[in-house]
């Protein structure tokens, strides 16, 4: 009776599929967080196969030993009421192996939350991400450039990607340079990507956002320093203005294409507050009446500077928009020499 | 009246729907009259307030919803079989992977468990009855209407799109100005207000209504699973009923709780729905682990292995359920320390269900295994389980996760652990408790081609996925493009989904196979089983026990059996019983109504309906039908009938 055959089948191409299978692209990563990610993925898939590998042979060992057979026509079967140690031992190792993978765990989260540790002494090159519809809007507020659909980043650079929307929760998604994370449209999401080999990755969002989601996909290209320096002038010199009528009718497109401009739109329609503040609310009455109106209503986008009345919910203006965020108490002691 | 809201603008295929709903419903009513079996079917089915009539309409709505979700999953197959498919278009798919999923989920699963529930607790605890049999009646009845009300959905005007968790904003009126989502909010709550009153119904008969001498450590582990169970739901669906309802005041009635503008939190919805929607998951699965313990014991001749830890494992899962529900976001953004919490507790189920397991093994080991159907199930559900566990606790690590989250991974291990979990449990189940309520068996060689087909094709249709996760295909994509290399996995899967539909037609052949020709049961015990349940006739006489059951041990029957420790010592005496109602029926009619009106806002229905609501409730209120006695005669007289003596 054993029915395990294409199971089998199946993890032993998995085992073979497992050593740099290009075609796995969370796998073959080109940057230093998705290398974390890829290896914590590869040694739980390991410990996990340890785990399958017990119970299977169990499984298999007590199938054929004790299936009804001609030759134990007879037998009956004894009255087992349990035993404690053997109680014991499978709760323990489970405990020992999930205490194991809970420190990874908490690692490399915290090693992926942050700047790589290459790149600690580099201030990061901040990009805005914001999504609308089905394209993405990538903003460099210290080149003064904008991009639709396409991102340019210099290899070995600390790039700080700041991810909100202009209408449903999307998921920014570079699978080979590092995790996934939501832009929302009422606070900031902050998202360290770096990439160490020059190249064209797919960027994607994951999080499902209505008809036209299958196609809203991004290039990020991953390019040397000096071809970078010559694109941002090359932009500089040849790309029309970001105006606001032009930013309007791109917010309502369902799709865009690639487009390039000289500036960005963060100067008409500034982003919301940062989501580290409203985490880590210090007691003071959450006012939930979102400051930035003008960035969430698409329709009437007033080019006027931030709104005098602060509340707590919208943490500090930015006015230095390439700044670093401010950081949250989590992450204080990595950032330390700031 | 703006008629055209109700019109759905589709494919050949919705028109195709619409005809053959109209053809079957006037087949039906033909038939119905033709035959003039209109009587029949209120007094015995409508009207009935028989847990286990009431259960074996749960799992004929819960057999006929599989069928309308595995139409909903072949077709998502189908479209992305291959690259740039144009079976579908971007908004049909939308509905088509939003209602599998709300169908699979709320009214499958749950009703086939609820169903088998239904039938089999009274029975294992030595119970006449459920504790309030009118208010399951009324359980079953709103839940089936709400599905109902979900299912013409796609027919007038249009289904739910935003997937089955309904993420705002996408679900909100300014992204999803259809009423597909109004369908949903209230579908939903239709449906979960049933099952709330089945949590609490079910409780209270646990608790209270046992045979005497039965202890809870004594119970049968279904029957402690079940208990579990309802707790969960008593504790979770609140919090749903809570969700839908806000939601419904942000699509009908225009309020702000989850819209962009106005300081609404789209993220609170997430929270609300994963509060409930992951202790949801163990409300399915949990039952499921009770049914494969008594399958495992009375199929390898053996007690339970370490009863008690299995018990305190499911009482810490159910603990641990409502502590894990951020793990469904963690790429929101909520900072290290707060993921690190939710990794760890998340990890922790790993722990009780590795004990279950282990358990389960250890009752096989010096059992004498015998391969019947159900048991195959059973067999077949540990280590394809196991795939599922522990991509879950490779899910459950958040750093991982941000890989992981959203793509075909994550389907490919929801689907591990729902299928072999809930799905095969349901059908072990189904198989096994069959020859209790209907008197004959289902036939062995038809269920063990169903369940090859089932078991290998399900393989086939869902470890391909874990691939196409890791190469970046995220769910829901309703197309993709040729050289992204998706294409030859997705064709695989396609091919084992084509297997998994043929295993479900065997299935329901087999049913029929078996009414036709399968030998009647006179033993009512055609399995040598271990529980009360096997202690009465086959099928199940009204009052299910002539004498109440007294008990000592843990598999009661069994000790009669072996250790002839008696269960009925006393005469049979007349038996009251509850009389049947037709206000349950007619009180979820009313709301199917309620609920539509509000979908499209016809307000006039809408609070004529719920005054209508009001008046039934009410009514049942103040009912002074005490119900009935079976005379001791009378009783005599079935149980010889039923034992094939002449009377």
């Amino acid at each position: 009776m054993n029915k395990k055959g294409p199971l089998y089948a199946l993890f032993i191409s998995l085992v073979l599929l497992l050593p740099g299978c290009s075609s796995i692209a969370v796998l073959n990563p080109k940057g230093p967080a998705a290398r974390t990610l890829s290896d914590t993925i590869i040694l739980s898939i390991l410990v996990m196969l340890g785990v399958l590998a017990v119970v299977y042979i169990l499984y298999i060992f007590i199938l054929v030993k004790y299936r009804a057979k001609k030759s134990n026509e007879g037998y009956i079967p004894p009255h087992e009421e349990g035993n404690k140690w053997l109680e014991a031992l499978w709760i323990a190792i489970p405990i020992v192996i999930v205490a194991f993978l809970s420190v990874v765990t908490v690692k490399s989260t915290s090693a992926v939350e942050n700047i790589a540790e290459d790149y600690k002494n580099q201030k990061p090159l901040v990009i805005y991400a914001s999504s609308s519809n089905w394209k993405w809007h990538f903003s460099y507020p210290e080149e003064g450039i904008e991009t639709v659909n396409y991102v340019n980043m210099p290899v070995h650079r600390a790039v700080e990607f700041r991810m909100y929307s202009f209408g449903t929760i999307t998921s920014l998604w570079i699978p080979q340079l590092g995790g996934q994370k939501y832009a929302m449209s009422d606070m900031l999401t902050k998202l360290h990507l770096s990439g160490d080999t020059v190249g064209s990755y797919i960027g994607k969002n994951a999080n499902f956002s209505g008809k036209g989601f299958a196609h809203m996909e991004f290039e990020a290209l991953v390019m040397s320093d000096a071809d970078y320096a010559d694109w941002v002038k090359e932009v500089k010199e040849t790309a029309p203005e970001l105006t606001e009528d032009e930013f309007k009718g791109l917010l309502e497109m369902d799709f865009a294409g690639r487009k390039t401009y000289s500036s960005t739109h963060l100067t008409f329609s500034p982003p919301p507050g940062d989501h580290s503040e409203h985490m880590s609310g210090d007691g003071t009455e959450m006012d939930m009446d979102n400051g930035h109106m003008d960035h969430q209503d698409n329709k009437d986008i007033h080019p006027s500077p931030e709104p005098s009345s602060q509340t707590e919910f919208d943490g500090e203006p930015n006015p230095e928009l390439d700044q670093p965020l401010p950081t949250s108490a989590v992450d204080e002691e990595t950032h330390e020499g700031h | 009246m703006d008629l055209e809201r109700f019109k759905v603008h589709g494919e050949p295929l919705i028109y195709g729907a619409m005809i053959s709903i109209v053809l079957a419903t006037i087949g039906i009513i033909v038939g119905l009259t033709y035959f003039k079996k209109w009587g029949y079917l209120w007094r015995e089915w409508l009207t009935t307030v028989d847990h286990k009539k009431i259960g074996v309409m749960y799992i004929l709505a819960a057999l006929l919803m599989l069928f309308r979700g595995g139409i909903d999953a072949m077709m998502m197959r189908l479209q992305t079989a291959a690259p740039e498919m144009k079976f579908l278009d971007a908004q049909h798919y939308n509905e088509v992977f939003t209602t599998h999923g709300l169908i699979m989920i709320l009214f499958m699963a749950m009703p086939f468990i609820i169903g088998l529930m239904n039938v089999i607790i009274p029975l294992q605890i030595g119970a006449r009855d459920v504790a309030f049999p009118r208010l399951n009646a009324v359980s079953f009845w709103l839940f089936f209407f709400g599905a109902m009300l979900l299912n013409i959905s796609f027919v007038i005007g249009g289904s739910p799109d935003a997937g089955w968790s309904a993420y705002f904003p996408l679900a909100s009126l300014e992204f999803s100005p259809t009423v597909g989502n109004n369908y949903y909010s209230l579908a939903l709550q239709i449906s979960g207000i049933g099952t709330l009153i089945t949590g609490v119904n079910f409780i209270v008969t646990i608790l209270k209504m046992r045979a005497p001498g039965m202890k809870l450590m004594k119970m049968p582990m279904f029957t402690w699973s079940v208990l579990i169970t309802n707790v969960i739901i008593v504790f979770a669906f609140p919090v749903l009923t809570v969700a839908l309802a806000l939601m419904m005041f942000d699509r009908i009635f225009g309020s702000q709780f989850f819209t962009m503008a106005n300081g609404g939190m789209d993220m609170l919805w997430a929270n609300l729905f994963w509060v409930w929607g992951h202790p949801e998951v163990y409300i399915v699965v949990l039952p499921a682990f009770g049914i494969y313990s008594e399958i495992v014991a009375t199929f390898s001749k053996k007690n339970l292995y370490g009863y008690t830890s299995m018990v305190f494992s499911m009482i810490i899962i159910s603990l641990l359920s409502f502590l894990v529900w951020a793990h469904h976001f963690y790429t929101m953004g909520q900072g290290v320390m707060v993921n690190s919490f939710f990794s760890i507790t998340t990890m922790a189920i790993a722990v009780p269900t590795g004990v279950k397991i282990f358990n389960w093994l250890f009752t096989l080991r010096k059992g004498r295994i015998s391969f019947t159907t159900p048991m195959l199930y059973t067999l077949a559900f540990i280590p394809i389980f196991t795939i599922g566990g522990v991509t879950g606790v490779m899910l459950a690590m958040a750093s991982a996760d941000y890989q992981y989250h959203n793509t075909m991974f994550l389907v490919a291990h929801f689907h591990y652990v729902l299928i072999p979990g809930a799905v095969f449990a349901v059908i072990a189940g189904f198989h096994y408790w069959f020859p209790k309520v209907f008197g004959f068996r289902l036939n062995e060689r038809l269920g063990k081609h169903a369940f090859w087909w089932i078991i290998i094709s399900f393989n086939v249709t869902f470890f391909p996925l874990f691939f196409l996760g890791l190469m970046g295909m995220t769910r829901r994509m309703y197309t993709y493009s040729e050289e992204t290399g998706f294409g030859p996995l997705n064709m695989l899967s396609f091919a084992g989904a084509v297997g998994l539909a043929i295993g479900f037609v065997i299935l329901v052949y087999n049913i029929y196979w078996s009414t036709r020709y399968m030998p009647r049961d006179t033993t009512g015990d055609p399995w040598d089983g271990r529980t009360l349940e096997w202690a009465t006739n086959s099928p199940i006489p009204a009052y299910n026990f002539a004498v109440v059951p007294k008990v000592q041990t843990r598999d009661a029957f069994w000790s009669q059996k072996v250790d002839n420790i008696q269960l009925y010592e006393e005469k049979i005496t007349k038996i009251h019983m509850p009389s049947n109602t037709g206000k349950p029926f007619i009180l979820g009619a009313i709301f199917f109504v309620f609920g539509f009106s509000l979908v499209f806002s016809l307000w006039i229905p809408a609070i004529l309906s719920g005054i209508g609501i009001l008046i039934v409730m009410a009514a049942m209120s103040f009912d002074r039908d005490h119900g009935f006695y079976i005379p001791a005669e009378e009783v005599i007289a079935t149980e010889k009938k039923l034992r094939g003596e002449t009377v």
